[in-house]
């Protein structure tokens, strides 16, 4: 099993400084620590173990240290930044490894820009030696590249000519659509093993200074101390630790405190039950961080995120994930108000973006993925943004027969409009009614009112609502059809139909980049046993089918 | 009628609304949905059900058992309230699924999820069927040639009733919100509708007169028997259990449908006799005495038979393969046949045109599964014309009824393309235009019928063109009044 719960103390390949305001995260990789033997992470490669320390160190920085306000990525090694995803690791992994490895490690680098971007946390790489590949990437995914002068550190994206393969991690599309290298420039850069370095390097936009190694670290530090000055993280603010998750996991089952997961293997389905607070919201908003990572909606997203991490890894099997909620809906508005109330409150901002985040990993899933709306679940505000993320939403109309339990309702918020765009900048309301913005508008004038199974069913919140009758019979007929279909069609299909609407930096990534590397991944000229993956390193040139698909 | 169901005889539960031997008291879910449907039913029934009758009392046979003897009582009923039910063979205990990819394993009692949808199709087609011929068959009552056959007309239109009830059940049960908007689907399409046709070609087609009607009885349901047993063979047990207990019906059916023709010709005949015409194609002839002569019963023999094997659908087709491998709908008698059952390696020989000649083709087994039900049912209906020749032949007439060619006047599978005559010659579309109305009736054949076709309401009465049954139903004599009309706003 795949763990990705981590901390510093335990980091094999990262190391945390910090100097005032501003964080150094320096990238120094144990070559024998791998995830899985076969291979070894030398000259600052990586593997999904690496990154699971970064994905844990960039979060940390937002919510442990609401003081840092600009972090500097560099490496520890000299004269290497880091040469990206280890090669021999990805010719030894399995396709899902290396799908599952390359979504992650593109979440982990969006993370980075949300964190420059939206929480004035600014990341700046120190490309102190050769950055190649996913290394160059790594620095692609910081608010400002400084690449030492030196006569040989270069930036590189050598991917194609070396190993038959696409920078997988964002690196072509970020060139173009966030450097906006020229595309002609851009296929030179992507086309050479070399890569560029020095003024050509400034010149093309591929990095944003070429400084001499005699004060590289100084100019470094200026540039991150100056980006410090202009965040309105605060300097006085206490953090909030991020204590170790109460996970447990027993055969089929899953628990956290607020998240039950169970599997269905013979069915290949896993129902995750996310809980609603059972203890009404603290007063005010010094309240809220007095319960730091105990506050509810921050204790829900880190459960959320981790048990998503956990299923897409390690069950690859179960195809289909369904949602629901339980517990006392009338509470959630009350914390929704406090997050709402004080969006630009540090801590406050960084749980909005952490569940935006968190959403966007949920759109992100390869899985079928169901919203069951029951009696006693507790779809409200940010927990009914679950109905629109799914494929299929389906809600229990009316009670159970002998049941006393109330008919299920849904409730919007503001978290539905506005606050947790997906990555087409779209909220999930607006995809979901793209052809018809006047139903957003209408719901909108709902927000606090509750809404049962038929009407949620004429209003197009849901697929269908069934009554008690029908449920059992029509969710398992559904479920059932699902689980027959080929998991790599469900997978595209479902990618293509969950993000209606414009295309940003982030749909293509995933959209574009993603499918083509995963297409790239299957084919012999990179994977068979005369592809260049395999062969990289060997000395024998790689034989290609010259045909152009 | 229900004290007229003996208690001891009963297994049917007539207590619910709808009878069954589902236990359908006990299932909630599909108690609601039929119970629902139900009213729907009865609307579509006097809307288009038998025109005119719908107040009369018909002396109707209504099953309380499932047992092959199929356990009935009989009594006069008024058609809208008859007791449609759920009528389900008994299961067999470790039955197995006997053909295709499964063979060997338990048979089925949930549909398996990656069949669902070709299940669906298949259950939805032979659903559709069953109401199709009733709207066919609606103004039949009007023109009956006496109560005996107006009866039966209306036994035979309450049993496909009842057997779309049974795809209905089928459809509810098993496949959710969907299956219940297929069964009220197969309420909205109308026989012959421009807008919202019947899914098959045939039932679309009108059945305008008695003579029609008992080609319909005999060569159409002879179709929906082949496919029932098809279906009967099903690895989807409740889909067996279904259409086995439907071809105990269906059979009767075909019973009206041959002895009917029979009568017609046993009547034609002996009219020729007593009147001294030894030449049956001396048509005006034969027609002054007020009987069918035996070329218009050959036309319209050739018509129903062609457009009867259409219904079985492209010989050589994946759909049939996709069906027989999955388990779903097997061969015509398929356990009885002696091979492996699967298919993989067999080959069938494929009658169809290559370079103008009709010849033999070797296919993979698997992909000609309709072809070998098509040509099993043309054995299966030749049975009848041979039995109506021995009645002309005995009664000393020079004249043979024959099954058209296969391949004539077809519009769907291997000979839809080609122009070919009933005696199996291929010819030029002109030819075969010009001589269209030598094979199939004409506009004056038609008229003629229509004119003939006045109603005999008298008890124990026949009208001319049509010899008395040999025996009543249910063992009542020939004037028995097997429809009290009265009432009737006829």
């Amino acid at each position: 099993m795949i763990d990705f719960q981590t901390s510093p103390q335990d980091y094999k390949h990262w190391k945390l400084d910090f100097d005032g305001p501003v964080a150094y995260l320096t990238m120094d990789v144990n070559a024998e620590a791998t995830l899985k033997p076969g291979y070894e992470l030398k000259m600052n490669s990586y593997d999904l173990g690496v990154d699971i320390e970064l994905y844990d160190a960039v979060q940390r920085l937002r919510f442990e240290h609401p003081e840092i306000k600009s972090v500097v990525m560099r490496s520890g090694k000299d004269r290497i930044f880091c040469a990206g995803a280890n090669i021999r690791m990805l010719g030894k992994s399995s396709h899902a490894h290396k799908v599952n490895f390359c979504k992650f490690t593109n979440e982990t680098r969006n993370s980075i820009e949300d964190a420059s971007e939206h929480s004035h946390q600014r990341y700046i790489s120190a490309v102190n030696g050769t950055a190649a590949g996913g290394g160059y990437e790594l620095a692609l995914a910081t608010d400002y590249i400084m690449l030492i002068d030196d006569g040989s550190a270069t930036v590189s994206l050598p991917e194609v000519p070396l190993l038959a393969v696409l920078p997988g991690t964002g690196g072509l599309t970020r060139v173009v659509d966030k450097r906006k290298v020229r595309r002609d420039r851009a296929d030179i850069f992507c086309s050479i093993e070399e890569g560029a370095r020095g003024q050509r390097a400034v010149d093309w936009r591929l990095v944003d200074e070429s400084i001499k190694g005699s004060i590289f670290e100084e100019e470094v530090a200026k540039r991150a101390h100056a980006f410090a000055a202009d965040s309105d993280r605060p300097s006085d603010a206490k953090g909030v630790t991020f204590t170790p998750l109460n996970r447990k996991i027993d055969g089929d089952r899953v628990q956290y405190d607020l998240i039950d997961i169970e599997i269905n293997r013979s069915g290949r389905v896993a129902t995750v039950t996310l809980k609603a607070p059972t203890d009404a919201a603290p007063a005010d908003l010094a309240g809220a961080h007095a319960q730091g990572a105990d506050f509810w909606p921050l204790a829900l997203c880190r459960q959320f995120d981790d048990a998503l991490l956990h299923l897409r890894t390690n069950e690859t099997e179960i195809g289909t994930v369904i949602f629901k909620t339980s517990g006392n809906g009338s509470l959630i508005e009350a914390y929704e108000k406090l997050l709402e109330d004080n969006a630009d409150d540090w801590l406050m901002r960084e749980i909005i973006l952490y569940w935006k985040r968190t959403l966007k990993r949920v759109d992100m899933t390869s899985r079928t993925l169901v919203t069951l709306i029951e009696p006693g679940s507790c779809f409200v505000g940010i927990l009914a943004e679950l109905i629109f993320a799914a494929d299929r939403s389906y809600m229990l109309d009316g009670q159970i027969e002998g049941d006393d339990t109330p008919e299920a309702k849904i409730k919007l918020s503001a978290f539905n409009f506005a606050m947790m765009p997906m990555s087409n900048d779209l909220t999930r309301l607006e995809t979901r009614f793209l052809g018809e913005p006047e139903t957003v508008e209408r719901v909108k004038a709902m927000i606090g009112q509750e809404i049962n199974g038929a009407e949620a069913n004429k209003l197009g919140l849901v697929t269908d609502a069934y009554d008690d009758i029908d449920w059992e019979e029509d969710v398992r007929l559904f479920l059932e059809e699902r689980v027959g279909y080929s998991p790599d069609a469900l997978t595209g299909m479902e990618a293509n139909l969950r993000f209606a609407g414009p295309e940003t930096m982030e749909t293509k990534i995933f959209g574009r980049l993603t499918a083509w590397q995963n297409w790239i991944f299957q084919r012999p000229n990179a994977v068979a046993d005369d592809g260049a993956l395999k062969l990289y390193g060997t000395g024998t040139r790689p034989s290609y089918d010259f045909n152009r698909v | 009628m229900s004290e007229s169901i003996r208690a001891d005889l009963v297994e049917v539960n007539y207590d619910d609304l709808i009878p069954n031997n589902v236990d359908l008291s006990n299932d909630r879910r599909l108690k609601k949905a039929l119970e629902e449907w139900q009213p729907n039913y009865i609307d579509w029934w006097k809307d288009m059900g038998p025109e005119g009758f719908q107040e009369s009392e018909v002396y109707l046979r209504t099953a309380v058992g499932v047992d092959p003897q199929g356990w009935a009582v009989f009594d006069h009923v008024k058609m809208p309230e008859y007791r449609w039910g759920i009528l389900l063979a008994p299961k067999e205990e470790g039955r197995k699924i006997n053909f295709g990819k499964h063979k060997g394993e338990p048979a089925w009692q949930e549909v398996p999820a990656e069949y669902r949808s070709l299940l669906r199709r298949l259950i939805v087609i032979q659903g559709d069927t069953e109401p199709a011929s009733v709207e066919q068959q609606r103004y039949l009552g009007k023109t009956a040639p006496s109560l005996y056959d107006m009866r039966n007309l209306f036994q035979v239109n309450v049993e496909e009733g009842r057997h779309l009830w049974a795809m209905v059940y089928l459809l509810q049960k098993y496949f959710g919100k969907e299956g219940r908007q297929d069964a009220e689907d197969l309420l909205q399409r109308r026989s012959g509708d421009e807008d919202r046709p019947r899914l098959l070609g045939a039932f679309n087609e009108e059945t305008p007169d008695w003579l029609s009607f008992f080609m319909f009885t005999y060569f159409t349901d002879r179709d929906g028997k082949m496919q029932l047993a098809a279906l009967a063979e099903s690895g989807f047990d409740p889909l067996s259990r279904t259409c086995r207990f439907m071809l105990t019906e269906e059979a009767h059916h075909m019973f009206v449908g041959e002895s009917g023709v029979s009568r017609v010709v046993e009547k034609t005949c002996q009219a020729m006799n007593d009147a001294g015409i030894t030449d049956p194609y001396d048509i005006e002839a034969v027609r002054k005495l007020g009987v069918i002569d035996l070329p218009t019963i050959q036309k319209k023999l050739n018509f129903h038979v062609s457009v009867t094997e259409d219904l079985f659908g492209a010989e050589v087709s994946t759909n049939g393969a996709s069906a027989f491998e999955a388990g779903l709908k097997g061969r015509f008698e398929e356990t009885k046949i002696d091979d492996d059952h699967q298919l993989h390696d067999a080959t069938f020989d494929v009658w169809r045109v290559v370079d103008g000649q009709i010849v033999q083709e070797t296919e993979p087994a698997l992909n000609a599964v309709n072809a070998r039900l098509v040509y099993d049912y043309i054995n299966d209906a030749a049975g009848g014309v041979k039995r109506w020749n021995k009645l002309i032949k005995k009664m000393g007439i020079d004249f043979d009824l024959k099954m058209p060619h296969m391949g004539f006047n077809r519009r769907i599978g291997e000979f839809a393309e080609s122009f070919i005559t009933p005696e199996g010659e291929i010819v030029d579309e002109a030819t075969w235009t010009a001589k269209e109305f030598d094979y199939l009736p004409n506009e004056a054949d038609l008229l003629f019928l229509k004119e003939l076709m006045q109603p005999e309401y008298r008890q124990g009465e026949y009208a001319t063109w049509i010899a008395a049954p040999k025996v009543g139903i249910n063992s009542k004599p020939g004037d028995f009044e097997y429809v009290k009309i009265y009432g009737s706003s006829n």
